[in-house]
């Protein structure tokens, strides 16, 4: 498609007032960081304007002019901001550059269909500017943690020495603790413990179910569907409390009359306080994918004298398998980012992370918590890393064109 | 996979009765004050005994999951640190044993009985004391000029002190201070508060700071809103801010006027069974004598409840700096305090909370 | 079979009726798949539906005044509230009697608690009357009437004794009159003093901020959704990554990144005013309102928005709008006639699970809600957890409820449960 679409160089007209309305753009902030808003708007307008008439006009090399312009508007930055300055001056000086030539050789038609309007195309690209923002939206928040516990003090605030770029401001003491700190340590290993066993719970006997409910001749499917979902509807300090009374009575029988152990006992009743709240998610994805399902699938399978076992395992569950996975990722963040409930029917020796980083915020405002957070996203970057590649190689192994 | 987890429940419940006995779970607020006591009391303790000590950080969720845990039969707990209002509610919902002190604590060292040693501090059957914190003020230093606030209607005068402060999300303390600094002497505080003007009264003059005022939930929160230079000045528990100034090394300050002192302590849940509770008791005796309270001061800043402790008070642990003159009962800063009345609250608190409450939400 | 007779019934191939036959494959498929619903649903009800119905039904029961006051409540039957005088003798006789068991059984102190729910005062006056009421000896002591209003004044006073009489009966609506802002008068139910009343306001205010929240959730969803369907799958799933990032991220952690970054001293303040475009005297204030639970909620929020519309958006063919376009509808049109109505199903679905998330969060709104910004589920929390109330607590849990499941019933009316997708 995209060697359909002519490129074509564009004229100046076009090319120079948009960097120029550009440069202006970032001038005003420059300018109003430095006391006048509009010098700064009519400098940066100039600025960017020659620069981009002399790339074009004068010296013709793309590749001469980019390092002319990184250096440029980056030891300008460094002028006016000092490091900070530097670097985001470096990042403009190449935006600038990159953006300059993308209107000017008409790159940014390649990948379009060739018939659409210039109305069209610039809908496309704003359309394109407010997913990023959105994106940054979703992420910023994330990342404004990962620096944060690397924090030299024992508190969640940028320090005038971390804003210097200072080592001294920075410190990995966070991260020692974590790995140092029993309690931390046990909360982990008791979410990894957890969250799991809670997750095949609900997973197997919510696709159970999800199977059960996607049969044409349920009497009182609504009812029951409501039921099987209402974990998810009721507040969860409701919840909490209703279900600490009969954790309380099945832990005194299980302690009691079979006379197990009480620490045993303690985790039982979390894991399946954290299974039933995972399962309306398991339920829920399930059903959705079984509504897709083409039945004549498992009679065809019967037809060759599959038994309903064998059907069940080599033929329905392959297919509904996405929907049993993310449904079980699902249960499982249920479980692992859960504190209401495991605060109530929890005691110490089933302290889960979130309960730790819950004490943690309460009681002792300490980065640790941040350190975790930051730990478990390169945890989880990795994880969805290599889904994601399983997912392509199986993909090919199917034979299925990669999409 | 069944029948591995009720293999691995029996192997489990062989070797459970031995270690059940010498076990004991003892619930605190967690963070520095668990840890404190954790190297003054338990540790000891366990050395002594063998027992072993299981740390559970429920304190904040104490009175609701007692009363959970009586009603359903089954509490697990053995000894709980509360605050005195917890305690007194506990007691009064016959949630927390109620103890004969003289008896189950140990006397001074110099023979004065228990009683007469925690003195005025005992303000529930149920409870026995463990330390004196007190609810004051930190300021920013380098936010407050050259004349940093020296009184607690500082924190209403937006002029001289303009910025944000933070505030308790509760009406105890709030309420009396507004009063007080609306001209209501000390004593007659409670007189005024008990009538629907005083409330008013209250609550109109915290109306002249409200747009200024970040309330919080948590201990943690006022030191972090002081280290982010967020609030000028707020008010918090006195051992935060001392971490916050003298471990941390902020610019902070301490407002010690009109500090409302309060109480932490013991208590024993209602419905141990008369083995766990003879245990429970025997572990108050030891970690409430005088030499016990004295030694957590070494890891904290908050005065032992007994008066006999207080000249034992020597230095912090790692710091080494003399730990009498940060404690709120420290003379130098205990010049003009707040002494709450906890009676007066447990009766009018649900109401006055309803009333402070409506007002917030205005 | 197509030698059966038109006359007789038709035949399965085992010589039954067919009809009967039918009957029953249609019965073993129900029982087979009531068999697989089976061990969840039993699951759930038995540690879920019960246990959250008890929890439910403290908001009427009321039984511990006659319980711990037996006599006491006999005696109080024939008393006027309306005379305005304290009742006689006979009622302070039964009530010493009582307290005196009470006293003794350490139950006295749980009614003056219940009781001081809704008169203050109360707790202490059975706190003060049981400590000396163990002591009596209810034969000979009497009479008690002076002895009561000695130990405090407050046994006296006719208010104290119709909210006595009033809260006799085992079960009550005192709690839901209390979740609606009434109370139960001299007459009846009557609205409390307008420096009371704060539930139906906060009642209100969450349902008015879920519902901005699911609105703003939409708003931002949408166009992600759109740009992750209609991308190749492999640059689909990298930035999927993104999306689901911060949903692995811990709650509190997410929560306490947007206090860094909202606060006045904060991360995007600082940056405006290193940009110059706010003044540093004149930092905007994001947290601590309804603006800042609005914002962390839609960031924690979006992602349960995002996936339901991504799988909706993915089964739309794009050919569907070429089409359109190829007979000439506009880009908007296409999209506004054609687009959009297929991908509704995908905003009920995260529209439904935002709005239900949203009504019962409450520690986000605790954290940056400041006094404005927080919610219902805050208060049923402080009753649980702090004031002991679980009356009250349950009488608004009760109706949060009440009112998620009518939205859940009109949503499975409108657009039906089933077209729910999470992924």
């Amino acid at each position: 498609m995209a060697a359909l679409t002519p490129i074509s160089r564009k004229p100046m007209s076009l090319v120079l007032p948009t960097i120029a309305a550009a440069g202006g753009f970032l001038g005003i902030f420059v300018g109003a960081s430095n006391g006048s808003t509009l010098m700064g708007l009519v400098i940066g307008a100039v600025v960017v304007a020659a620069l981009g008439l002399f790339f074009i006009g004068v010296l013709k090399n793309e590749q001469l002019s980019k390092w002319i312009s990184i250096v440029l508007v980056a030891v300008a930055g460094f002028v006016l901001g000092g490091i900070p300055g530097f670097i985001l001056g470096a990042i403009f000086g190449w935006f600038f550059h990159w953006f300059t030539y993308w209107l000017y050789e008409g790159r940014y038609r390649a990948r379009l269909l060739p018939y659409l309007t210039p109305g069209q195309v610039l809908w496309h690209y704003s359309f394109l500017v407010i997913c990023g923002a959105i994106f940054v939206f979703l992420i910023t928040p994330i990342l404004v943690v990962m620096p944060l516990s690397f924090n030299a003090q024992d508190f969640f605030t940028f320090t005038p020495e971390m804003l210097r770029f200072d080592p001294e401001g920075y410190s990995l003491k966070h991260y020692r603790d974590f790995f140092t700190n029993n309690e931390w340590q046990r909360s982990f290993k008791n979410s990894l413990l957890i969250a799991p066993i809670a997750t095949v719970i609900s997973v197997s006997l919510g696709t159970l179910a999800a199977i059960g409910l996607s049969q044409s001749h349920v009497p009182g499917r609504r009812a029951i569907m409501a039921i099987l979902i209402s974990p998810m509807i009721v507040p969860l300090i409701i919840s909490a409390t209703g279900m600490f009374f009969f954790y309380s009575d099945i832990g005194n029988w299980l302690e009691g009359t079979l006379g197990l152990p009480k620490t045993f006992v303690g985790y039982v009743k979390v894991v399946l306080a954290h299974a039933v709240l995972g399962i309306p998610f398991v339920i829920i994805t399930v059903t959705a994918t079984l509504v897709g399902f083409d039945r004549s699938l498992t009679r065809a399978a019967a037809n060759m004298g599959a038994n309903p076992v064998t059907t069940f395992f080599r033929v329905q569950m392959p297919l509904i398998l996405p929907g049993v996975i993310s449904g079980g990722l699902f249960a499982f963040i249920t479980s692992f980012d859960e504190v209401v409930v495991v605060l109530f029917i929890g005691s110490a020796s089933q302290k889960t992370l979130p309960w730790q980083m819950f004490t943690g915020l309460r009681e002792q405002i300490s980065p640790t918590i941040l350190a975790v957070a930051t730990i478990l996203v390169v945890i989880s970057i990795a994880l969805l890393t290599t889904v994601e590649l399983l997912r392509r190689r199986s993909e090919r192994l199917r034979g299925m064109s990669p999409s | 996979m069944k029948s591995k987890v009720t293999a691995l429940a029996i192997s489990a419940a062989l070797v459970a009765p031995s270690a059940f006995a010498q076990e004991m779970t003892i619930v605190s607020w967690g963070g520095s004050y668990s840890k404190s006591q954790q190297l003054a009391y338990h540790e000891p303790y366990t050395a002594k005994t063998g027992i072993t000590i299981i740390n559970d950080d429920s304190s904040a969720e104490a009175v609701a999951k007692i009363r959970a845990m009586n009603e359903a039969g089954n509490v697990t707990w053995d000894v709980v640190d509360v605050v005195a209002s917890d305690a007194m509610r506990l007691c009064d919902e016959g949630l927390a044993e109620e103890l004969d002190h003289d008896a189950v604590l140990a006397a001074a060292p110099d023979g004065t009985s228990a009683t007469e040693d925690f003195g005025d501090l005992i303000v529930s059957d149920c409870f026995v004391p463990q330390i004196v914190y007190s609810t004051t003020f930190g300021y920013r230093t380098d936010m407050v000029g050259d004349t940093p606030p020296s009184s607690i209607c500082d924190v209403f005068d937006l002029e001289k002190y303009p910025g944000k402060r933070s505030l308790q999300k509760r009406p105890i303390d709030n309420m009396e201070w507004a009063l007080y600094c609306d001209g209501v002497a000390k004593e007659d505080i409670y007189d005024v508060l008990g009538t629907p003007e005083g409330v008013e009264r209250g609550l109109a003059k915290l109306d002249t700071i409200k747009d200024s005022v970040v309330w919080w939930t948590a201990g943690a929160e006022t030191p972090q809103l002081l280290a982010d230079g967020e609030v000028v000045m707020g008010s918090t528990f006195n051992g935060r801010l001392f971490s916050a100034i003298a471990e941390q090394g902020q610019p902070i300050g301490m407002l010690w006027d009109m500090q409302s002192f309060d109480l932490d302590g013991w208590i024993i849940p209602a419905g141990l069974s008369d083995e766990r509770k003879q245990r429970a008791l025997e572990y108050l005796f030891f970690a409430t004598d005088t030499q016990r309270l004295a030694d957590q001061a070494k890891y904290i800043s908050y005065g032992p409840a007994r008066k006999s402790s207080a000249p034992l008070v020597g230095k912090h642990a790692s710091l080494g700096i003399d730990m009498a003159p940060h404690m709120p009962t420290d003379p130098a800063n205990a010049g003009n305090v707040h002494i709450y009345d906890y009676e007066w609250w447990a009766d009018n608190r649900d109401d006055l909370d309803a009333k402070f409450q409506a007002w917030l939400a205005k | 079979m197509s030698d059966t007779t038109q006359s007789g019934p038709v035949l399965a191939a085992d010589g039954t009726p067919l009809k009967r036959s039918l009957n029953r494959a249609l019965r073993l498929q129900k029982m087979r798949a009531l068999a697989l619903i089976a061990p969840l649903l039993l699951f759930v009800l038995l540690t879920f539906i019960i246990p959250i119905g008890q929890m439910l039904f403290r908001s009427v029961e009321n039984d511990i005044v006659a319980t711990t006051l037996p006599r006491t409540v006999v005696a109080l039957q024939s008393w006027d509230a309306a005379s305005g005088v304290a009742p006689d003798e006979a009622v302070y006789t039964a009530l010493a009697a009582d307290l005196h068991d009470a006293a003794k059984a350490k139950t006295h102190t749980r009614v003056g608690s219940r009781l001081n729910y809704e008169t203050p005062g109360i707790s202490s006056l059975f706190r003060k009357a049981g400590r000396k009421a163990k002591k009596w000896d209810v034969e000979a002591d009497g009479p008690f009437k002076e002895q009561f209003i000695k130990i405090a004044k407050g046994w006296g006073d006719p208010d104290v004794w119709r909210t006595i009489q009033t809260y006799s009966p085992k079960y009550t609506n005192g709690y839901f009159l209390n979740a609606a802002d009434m109370q139960k008068g001299a007459d009846g139910a009557e609205i409390r003093p307008e420096s009371e009343r704060i539930y139906i306001t906060l009642f209100k205010r969450t349902l008015i901020m879920s519902l901005i929240i699911t609105g703003s959730c939409i708003v931002l969803a949408y166009p992600v959704a759109w740009i992750l369907a209609n991308l190749p799958a492999a640059k689909a799933n990298l930035l999927m990554i993104l999306v689901l990032l911060p949903f692995w991220t811990s709650l509190l952690v997410r929560t306490s990144a947007w206090k860094v970054m909202l606060q006045q001293q904060g991360v995007i303040n600082d940056v405006l005013v290193w940009l110059g475009l706010v003044a540093d005297d004149a930092r905007l204030v994001m947290i601590n309102n309804q603006l800042g639970t609005i914002i962390a909620m839609t960031h924690i929020l979006l992602p349960f928005m995002i996936l339901p519309m991504y799988s909706v958006m993915q089964t739309i063919q794009p050919t569907y709008l070429r089409a359109a376009k190829s007979m000439g509808a506009t880009n908007w049109t296409a999209f506004w006639r054609v687009y959009f109505p297929l991908s509704v199903p995908g905003i009920g679905a995260g529209s439904i699970l935002v709005f239900i998330l949203s009504i019962g969060y409450y520690i986000t709104p605790e954290l940056v809600g400041g006094t404005k910004g927080v919610f219902i589920s805050n208060r049923i929390a402080f009753h649980i957890s702090s004031s002991l109330n679980w009356g009250l607590a349950a009488a608004l849990g009760s109706i949060l409820l009440a009112v998620v499941l009518i939205l859940y019933w009109a949503y499975d009316k409108i657009v039906g449960i089933d077209n729910v997708k999470l992924g």
